[in-house]
Formats: C-alpha cells, sequence, structure tokens
C-alpha cells in the first residue's frame, strides 16, 4: 500500500484546516460534505499507515522538520496504528448517519458548528493517538475534550444536555489538569517532554518523589478522562443526553483515546516493571476495574432508558479492559486491546441503532418500545446482533473478547476473576435480554407505532456496516488477535530510545 | 485409499429451505410445508448415504475453519454423532408432517416464523451432531438456544415471555458461566478442544480435583441436559406449540444436552481417566437424584405435557447417568437410550398434541372416557408408554438393558435399584393416562359439556399419520436394532496410536 511520512501529519493537518472551512461556509450540506471527504481520506491515510506498521515498521516524524527532543515528534507503533485506523473508521461511520440524524436533534443553523466541532475533536482524538510528545497529548486532549463540551451541549433535550455538558466539563478538566500536572513533574525530574527520552531517563530518578507524585496525578486523570469506577459519573448524562451521533462516536472512541494513553505511559513510558513491579499499579486497578464491572453491570440492568444502559454498560467495559490491563501480561494486555477493539464497534453500533429508534419514535424510554421490530426490523435486528456481542455469544466479536479475557485471568492464576468477569456476563445476558424482550412483544399499547417506519437507508447502512465488521472480526477473529498481539509485544518491551539524542535540551 | 466426505453438506438442506418458506409464506400453505419436507427427506437422505459411506471407511471430516489463536471450528463424523444426525433428520420429517395437521388444526398464528426458526434449529442440530470439537460443539449449542427462543415465546402472551426468560437465563446463563470456562480451561491446559478417542489430557498430569471440576462445570453447564438443578427451563419451555415440544423439547434440544455429555466423556475426558480419578461418582448421586425426583414430580403433576416433561428429564438423566460410568457397555446403552426415548417421547407428545387439537384438553384428570373417541391416538400413547417403561417388544426395554449392563461393568452396582425404582414411577405416571381414556366414564356431564364432548373425533389425518409413523418405529427398532449396534461398536474409545503426543 502507498505510504508516505508524511501521512502522519496529514492525518492531524486535514481535520483541522476542514473545521474552520465548515465555519466558513455556513451551510449544512456542504460542510457535512468537507468533513465527510477529509474523514474519507483521513480513512484512507489511516489505513495506509496501518498496514505499514503491521509490516514490522515505525514510524516516527519530526514535526516541522524540527528534531526530537526538542521538537515535537510523532511515534506511531501497533497500537495506536490500530487505534488511529478504528478512531477514523468509526468517525467516518457515525458521520454519515449523523447527517440523517442531527436534522430531529439540533436547529439547521447550527449544523455547520457541529461539523466544525466534530472535525476538531476528531483532530484532537487523532492528535492524542499518534504524538510521541507528553504535553503534546495534554494539547490535543484538550482540544478533543472542548470540541466534545460543545457537541454534547447541542443535544436535543437543551436542559439537560446543558448541565450534561457542564459536568462532563468540569470532571474533565480536572482529570486533564491532573494529567498536566503529572506531565509537569515528570518533565521537573527528568527534564524532556519527548516520550522515548523520558522513558529513557527515568530509570535514573525513579525512586524520587516527584516521579511518584508525577505517577500519581497520571493515573488519577486518565481514570477520570476514561470514566473508571469510581470517577465515572459524567458520562451516562452525557451519553443520555448528547446528540445520537455524538453518543456513538464518544461511545466508541472518547474512552478508547484515554485507555490508549494510559497504555502508553504506564507500559511504555514507565514501563511495565516500574508501574506494575515496583508501584503495584495493578494491585490498585485490579479492584476498581472488578468492583466496576460488577457494579455498573447490575446498575445497568435497573435503567429505564436504553441509552443509560448502554452507558452503564460501556463503564462495566472499561472494568474489563482495565481488568485485563492489570494483569500485566502478554495474554492480558492482549486481551485488553481485543476488547477495546471489539468494543469500539460494538458500543458504537448500539447507539447508533439507538438513535434509528430515537429518530422515529422520539424516545429511548424502555416502557414506551413494546413490539418495535414490527416496525423497525432491521434497526431492532441490528440491537439484536450487536446485545449478542455485548453478552460475548460465540461467532460474534464479544465472544473472542470475552474467551481471551478469561483465559488471560486464568493464565494469570485469577481464578476467582474469572468467576467474576462471567458473573458479570450473566448480567450482561439480564440487561440485553431485558431491551430485546421489549422490542420483541407487545403489550397492546401498539396503536402509536402504526405508522412509524423503518429508519432512513443513510442511517441503516452505518450501523449494518459496523453489525457486519463485529460478525466478521468474530467469526474470523484473527484479524484483531493478531493486531492485538502485534502491538501488545510492542508495548510490552521498552519504547526505542531516540536514535538522534542530543544531551539535555535544556 | 480412503474417501473423504465433508459433512457439512448435512446443514445445507435445513437452510436452503428457508428462502422458499419465505416466498411461499401464508399464502401457499401446502407448497411452504411441501417444500420442508422435500429438504426434510433430503437431508435423511444425506444423513442415510454419510451413514453408508462411514460404513465403507470413508473419513467423514470438514476443512479446519481457523476461528482465532489457533482456535478451530470443523466437522468431523462418527457413529454416536451419525445416529443422532440419522434420528434428528428422520424424526424432522415425521414432525413436520404432524406441524401440518397441528398448527393448522390450532389456527396458530405466525407459521411461516415458526417453520424458520425450525429450520434453523435443525441446521444448529445438524452442526452439533456433526460437531469435530467442543469448540464447534459449544458455538452450534449456543445457536440452538437461541434459535429456537422465539419457537418457545411463539405465543407472545405473558406466560411465553416468562418461559423464554427462563430459558435463555438457564440454558444460555448455565452454558457461559460454567460451560464457557470449562472449555477455556480444558484448551489452557491442553492447547486443544479437538475430540480425540481416549481424551485429550494424556499427555499431561493433572490432578483429581480438576477434573472433577471439570467434568462438573461441562455437566452442570450443559443446561440442555436439565440434570438437576438445571432442569426448571423444560417445563416451562411447554408453553411452546406441541410440535417444539416434541422434536425440540423431547429430541433435538435436550439430546444435543445428553451428546454433548457423551461427547465430553468419551472424547475429551476418556474412561481411563475418570476411572482414575472417580470423577463422575458425585454426579452419578446427582443423576439418581434426578432419575428419582423427576418421577415423583411427574406423578403430581396434573397437566399433561408437564408430566411428559417431567419424564423426559428423568430419562434424560439416564443418559447422563449412563455416559457418567463410562464404560463401553454404558456408552453404548446412552446412545441406545437417545434413540429409544426419541420416539417414545416423541410419540407421546404427539399424542397430548392431538388431544389438545382434537379436544382443546390439557389436563389428565380431564382425559376420562377420551379414549373411546380417539382409539388411534390413546392406543399409540399406550405403546410408546410402554416402550419408555421399557417392557418387550418395544425398543425401550434394549436401552434399558444395555444401560444395565453397563452398570453391572462398573462399581456402582447400587444403581440397578434406582433405574428399577424409576420404571415402577414410570408405571404409575404414565399408565394411568391410557387406562383412564379408555376404561374410565367421564364424570358427571353437564347438558353443554356432553354437546361439546359429542363433537370430539379423532385427531387431524397429519397427526395421525405421524403419530403412527413414531409408533411403529418404537415396534420396528425392536427387531432391527443390529445396524445401530453394529454402528456403535465402531466408537473409538482407546487412544490409537500417535494420540496425546
Amino acid at each position: 500500500m502507498l505510504f508516505n511520512n508524511h501521512f502522519s501529519v496529514l492525518l492531524i493537518v486535514l481535520p483541522l484546516m476542514a473545521a474552520p472551512i465548515c465555519v466558513i461556509l455556513r451551510n449544512p450540506k456542504a460542510s457535512w460534505l468537507v468533513a465527510l471527504i477529509s474523514n474519507l481520506i483521513i480513512v484512507l491515510l489511516s489505513l495506509s499507515l496501518l498496514s505499514h506498521v503491521l509490516n514490522g515498521n515505525v514510524v516516527r516524524y519530526e514535526l516541522g522538520g524540527w528534531a526530537a527532543p526538542t521538537g515535537i515528534e510523532y511515534y506511531i507503533d501497533g497500537i495506536n496504528a490500530v487505534l488511529i485506523s478504528i478512531v477514523s473508521i468509526i468517525s467516518l461511520v457515525t458521520l454519515i448517519y449523523s447527517k440523517q440524524s442531527i436534522r430531529k436533534e439540533i436547529a439547521t443553523p447550527r449544523h455547520y458548528l457541529f461539523y466544525a466541532g466534530w472535525l476538531l475533536c476528531l483532530t484532537g482524538l487523532l492528535g492524542i493517538l499518534i504524538t510521541g510528545d507528553a504535553f503534546n497529548v495534554f494539547v490535543f486532549l484538550e482540544i478533543s475534550s472542548l470540541s466534545m463540551y460543545m457537541l454534547i451541549a447541542l443535544g436535543s433535550e437543551r436542559r439537560q444536555a446543558l448541565v450534561a455538558s457542564f459536568r462532563y466539563l468540569i470532571l474533565g478538566s480536572i482529570g486533564a489538569s491532573f494529567i498536566l500536572l503529572g506531565i509537569g513533574f515528570l518533565y521537573a525530574a527528568t527534564g524532556t517532554l519527548n516520550m522515548s527520552d523520558i522513558a529513557e531517563r527515568l530509570p535514573l530518578v525513579n525512586n524520587s518523589r516527584t516521579v511518584i507524585v508525577g505517577f500519581s496525578f497520571i493515573t488519577i486523570g486518565l481514570f477520570i478522562k476514561t470514566a473508571m469506577f469510581p470517577v465515572f459519573s459524567w458520562l451516562p448524562n452525557a451519553y443520555q443526553f448528547a446528540p445520537s451521533a455524538v453518543s456513538a462516536f464518544l461511545a466508541g472512541t472518547a474512552t478508547k483515546v484515554s485507555l490508549y494513553i494510559f497504555l502508553r505511559f504506564f507500559y511504555h513510558i514507565f514501563g511495565t516493571d516500574y508501574s506494575f513491579g515496583n508501584l503495584l499499579l495493578g494491585d490498585v486497578l485490579l479492584p476498581l476495574a472488578v468492583i466496576g464491572f460488577f457494579v455498573m453491570s447490575v446498575v445497568a440492568i435497573f435503567q429505564t432508558d436504553i441509552r443509560r444502559v448502554l452507558a452503564y454498560s460501556s463503564i462495566a467495559q472499561i472494568g474489563y479492559i482495565f481488568a485485563a490491563i492489570s494483569m500485566a501480561t502478554e495474554q492480558g494486555l492482549t486481551a485488553g486491546i481485543i476488547h477495546i477493539i471489539n468494543h469500539a464497534f460494538i458500543k458504537t453500533a448500539l447507539f447508533i441503532s439507538v438513535g434509528c429508534i430515537l429518530y422515529r419514535y422520539g424516545t429511548a424510554n424502555i416502557n414506551q418500545l413494546n413490539g418495535i421490530i414490527k416496525t423497525m426490523p432491521w434497526t431492532c435486528a441490528a440491537f439484536i446482533v450487536a446485545g449478542f456481542s455485548l453478552i460475548g455469544v460465540p461467532l460474534t466479536a464479544g465472544f473472542v473478547s470475552k474467551w481471551y479475557l478469561v483465559s488471560a485471568a486464568i493464565d494469570s492464576g485469577w481464578w476467582l476473576i474469572a468467576v467474576m468477569i462471567l458473573t458479570s456476563s450473566l448480567m450482561a445476558i439480564i440487561y440485553i435480554g431485558r431491551i430485546v424482550e421489549v422490542f420483541c412483544f407487545k403489550t397492546g399499547d401498539a396503536t402509536n407505532s402504526l405508522k412509524v417506519k423503518e429508519a432512513p437507508f443513510s442511517m441503516l447502512l452505518p450501523l449494518w456496516f459496523l453489525i457486519i465488521v463485529s460478525v466478521y472480526t468474530g467469526i474470523n477473529g484473527d484479524v484483531v488477535v493478531d493486531m492485538a498481539k502485534f502491538s501488545a509485544t510492542q508495548l510490552l518491551d521498552s519504547l526505542p530510545s531516540l536514535s538522534n539524542s542530543i544531551g539535555n535540551p535544556l | 485409499m480412503t474417501i473423504a466426505i465433508d459433512p457439512i453438506i448435512t446443514i445445507l438442506p435445513p437452510l436452503a429451505v428457508i428462502p422458499f418458506i419465505v416466498f411461499f409464506g401464508e399464502r401457499r400453505k401446502n407448497l411452504r410445508e411441501a417444500s420442508i419436507i422435500i429438504a426434510a427427506c433430503i437431508l435423511f437422505a444425506v444423513n442415510f448415504s454419510l451413514y453408508q459411506q462411514f460404513l465403507d471407511g470413508a473419513l467423514l471430516q470438514s476443512q479446519k475453519f481457523t476461528f482465532f489463536n489457533g482456535l478451530t471450528l470443523f466437522l468431523k463424523g462418527e457413529p454416536i454423532g451419525i445416529i443422532f444426525g440419522l434420528l434428528a433428520s428422520f424424526l424432522w420429517i415425521v414432525t413436520t408432517v404432524y406441524s401440518i395437521g397441528y398448527m393448522r388444526g390450532h389456527n396458530e398464528a405466525h407459521q411461516t416464523r415458526f417453520y424458520i426458526c425450525f429450520a434453523i434449529a435443525i441446521a444448529c442440530v445438524m452442526a452439533a451432531a456433526y460437531s469435530g470439537n467442543l469448540l464447534t460443539l459449544f458455538v452450534a449449542y449456543e445457536a440452538i438456544t437461541l434459535s429456537t427462543y422465539p419457537l418457545v415465546t411463539h405465543s407472545g402472551n405473558a406466560k411465553a415471555k416468562r418461559a423464554g426468560r427462563i430459558y435463555i437465563g438457564v440454558l444460555m446463563g448455565g452454558s457461559i458461566f460454567l460451560l464457557m470456562p470449562a472449555i477455556i480451561v480444558t484448551w489452557w491446559l491442553t492447547g486443544t478442544t479437538d475430540f480425540i478417542a481416549g481424551g485429550v489430557f494424556n499427555s499431561i498430569s493433572i490432578s483429581p480435583l480438576l477434573v472433577t471440576l471439570l467434568l462438573c462445570l461441562m455437566v452442570f453447564g450443559t443446561g440442555k441436559a436439565a440434570l438437576m438443578p438445571f432442569h426448571s427451563w423444560l417445563p416451562n419451555a411447554m408453553v411452546a406449540p406441541t410440535p417444539v415440544s416434541a422434536l425440540l423439547h423431547a429430541v433435538a434440544v435436550v439430546k444435543t444436552g445428553v451428546f454433548l455429555i457423551i461427547k465430553i466423556v468419551v472424547y475429551i475426558f476418556g474412561f481411563d481417566l475418570i476411572a482414575q480419578t472417580n470423577a463422575a461418582e458425585i454426579l452419578l448421586y446427582f443423576a439418581a437424584g434426578t432419575i428419582l425426583l423427576s418421577s415423583f414430580i411427574a406423578l403430581k403433576k396434573d397437566n399433561l405435557k408437564a408430566r411428559l416433561a417431567y419424564s423426559t428429564i428423568g430419562q434424560l438423566a439416564y443418559i447422563v447417568l449412563a455416559a457418567l460410568i463410562a464404560n463401553v457397555r454404558a456408552i453404548e446403552g446412552a446412545a441406545l437410550h437417545i434413540v429409544s426415548h426419541a420416539f417414545g417421547k416423541i410419540t407421546l407428545f404427539f399424542c397430548a398434541g392431538a388431544i389438545m387439537v382434537a379436544s382443546h384438553k390439557t389436563l389428565v384428570s380431564e382425559l376420562a372416557g377420551l379414549g373411546r373417541k380417539m382409539p388411534y391416538t390413546f392406543t399409540a400413547f399406550l405403546i410408546a408408554a410402554i416402550s419408555i417403561i421399557g417392557l418387550p417388544p418395544l425398543i425401550g426395554v434394549l436401552s434399558k438393558f444395555v444401560i444395565i449392563e453397563g452398570i453391572i461393568d462398573s462399581q456402582y452396582d447400587w444403581l440397578i435399584i434406582v433405574l428399577i425404582l424409576s420404571s415402577l414411577l414410570n408405571i404409575a405416571y404414565l399408565l394411568p393416562i391410557p387406562f383412564m381414556a379408555f376404561f374410565k366414564e367421564p364424570q358427571s356431564i353437564e347438558a353443554a359439556d356432553s354437546t361439546s364432548q359429542s363433537v370430539i373425533e379423532e385427531a387431524p389425518t397429519a397427526c395421525l399419520i405421524a403419530i403412527c409413523i413414531t409408533t411403529a418405529g418404537c415396534l420396528i427398532l425392536f427387531f432391527q436394532i443390529e445396524p445401530i449396534v453394529h454402528l456403535l461398536s465402531l466408537i473409538e474409545t482407546t487412544s490409537t496410536t500417535g494420540v496425546g503426543g
């Protein structure tokens, strides 16, 4: 596949340039088209990048020709190449979906703002993934977060959307500040911001209090950003009240990107031995993760709004991923990455199908959707398949995830954790089964639903694309597994040092 | 040189018929049902030819499909699977004939959906019957659960909804919570889930406790085998239309469960390992307990289908028990009992359905005097009941006999008492039904009642044909059991060269 080193910078520049164009155009259709085309190019670029990286290359790109560590370096290996592709694909898919869906949810004069915000958000997410500079991570994190607050605030239920956005803003800013502080401490201790460089110098100052404090700040900050239990409270409201396209985009990408930062920092920069061996990060992570997926699955059972069910389920899935990550073994890490990938597709599909229902019925309340499989068979079928995947039924992507999670836990000798994961799957049966049951059975008051039609094709197409992807990766699981294994081994190796490291940059 | 045949051809006919079912739909019922019968006949023919090829020494194996991380899915024919495939496909023909009478006689709604789900379920059963490794069997097992869920909840009322919940909860919950981890552990220990003669644990040392644990997880996790305390889904699933209860919940679905248990005993654990570690002993108590308890419960059930459901639970426990005794004779008995119980129980369910269609009666206590109005149905019921009880000249006696032989070969002699006791209980809860129907006068008939009584006629012809076929099966198989026994003698129970390395 065609590949050029400049592709990596194009991934950032393109959406960043397209966003102001949307604002200048001020036309819903035109700005959608701009967003779509730039996103399409980004997908192609990211796929080319991915195939290049999977061939065993690591991309290091010096921004503006300034050599690292003085300049900013873009560093792309397995894990971020995979996530860049996923984020750009999910963005493209939800963008196609958004065209119809925001018609009902957002006033037309604001549409161009929506697309501009979307592109900025995409820029931020891709930037976090692509950069090899710790401070740059924070910058892009803020770009993505700020635009996300704005996107959430556009939600149709104005008052709640604003409150949700504000809550996210408060917590998100605290999280981001913690991360910033942490990076500051690391800078103080090592005198550099380049990731490889920090990794190289950290062993010399490992035991200093500065590093440990920096480590803690980053940990807490990332907990908030990933919506880890118990600091998840921003997430359910944000997912529920954001425009449905934004929920879908957010659910698939935002927390996953924060998880990536987590992986990069604690596996690569601090190093596995230091994070999990010396500072016992695993011991903090594991209990929170287990309580997280357990409690959140229970909470999901008692929600009445489908979006909230899915939101709590998302927090539970984050718990699975953290449990897998905290094993700090190759198996565990592979399981975690597999679940990051699979869950991104599954959850986006679920949110899109709920969005389709919202589009036609104007509600996602479980009590008002009896027997809608009659009127919206394709949407409901997609929801059911994606739901199976969430439960972990064989031949869906979720099964591969569950298999890996459980076998990684057993491999680490954590039998109890394996049992907990399975118990939590049983709860997934309940909360998905409950919704499916409502979809499939009528209880009399179905008179208002007779006029409703199936969702428009332009919404079903992205939905079914995601479903097909998640079923395909469930049947031919090696596609995802190989990528995850590749990334995991790279993450467990130490970060390669800067080839042209020149003394102290200060 | 051996010929290789891909057993995937058994999955195709039931799937291929679905477009036809959809195309003909409700408007051309006759064509729709004709196409199903043709597909069922083709399926049986395919199974039969596979059986003959197998006897000729052909290798029935499909390509290995790489799932992920070295896990594979593939199909492979072996004696027990071939018997199961033949049985399910033959009874599918009969059940379809029966369904025509039942579904029309009962004016059931959504018949197209019913037939589609039915066909999918049969395809999954075929995949289960010919599965080459435990993972394939597990996948098929889950697929069966999901494809039969719409059949259980067919009527869509609150009761069906509740039954569906229990159905999915017990079957899927059990398989994900217990069966799947057991498979993962097996794979983690041995690096394979393939069915290998003599078991897969030969090459590694494994503690008896772990073997016991794995076996318990697998047996209890197989909710379809309805071993107590994981049986509650089966009586609840009786809200489904009777053809479903007959083929799926007396034959295909539940037999997939016990089939899985037989397969893991023979090809995953192996007789030697079970004998050495005594892993099955605790489960034998559960099986024996299930046999007796379910019979006692059946005695008290007044609803005919519920009584038959508990009888099924007991009979399934026979098979589980025989499988867990884990010697050659007992396994043969278990496989034979799959066949004999299938013919017996499907007949009983057919009769129950016929009674329901003809007289709208579902309770045992209402049946008094019906025997004279529906003589064929109740004669068939009597014959099938005798077969289940295990009296000659019906097939039921053979399988019970072989199971008892297997018990004598083992160290668990006390199980014979359980079996004898259970046979007595079978008499107590099955025989009163036809006797009452034939000999007891209907109780104090009111005027309105008598008019409705007089309307009752024999069941629809299609139902009767099906009932006659399966009843005849109970009789004929008694005399023609030799091919099945011969096939069963081909089961490889000890590891051949090259295994375990």
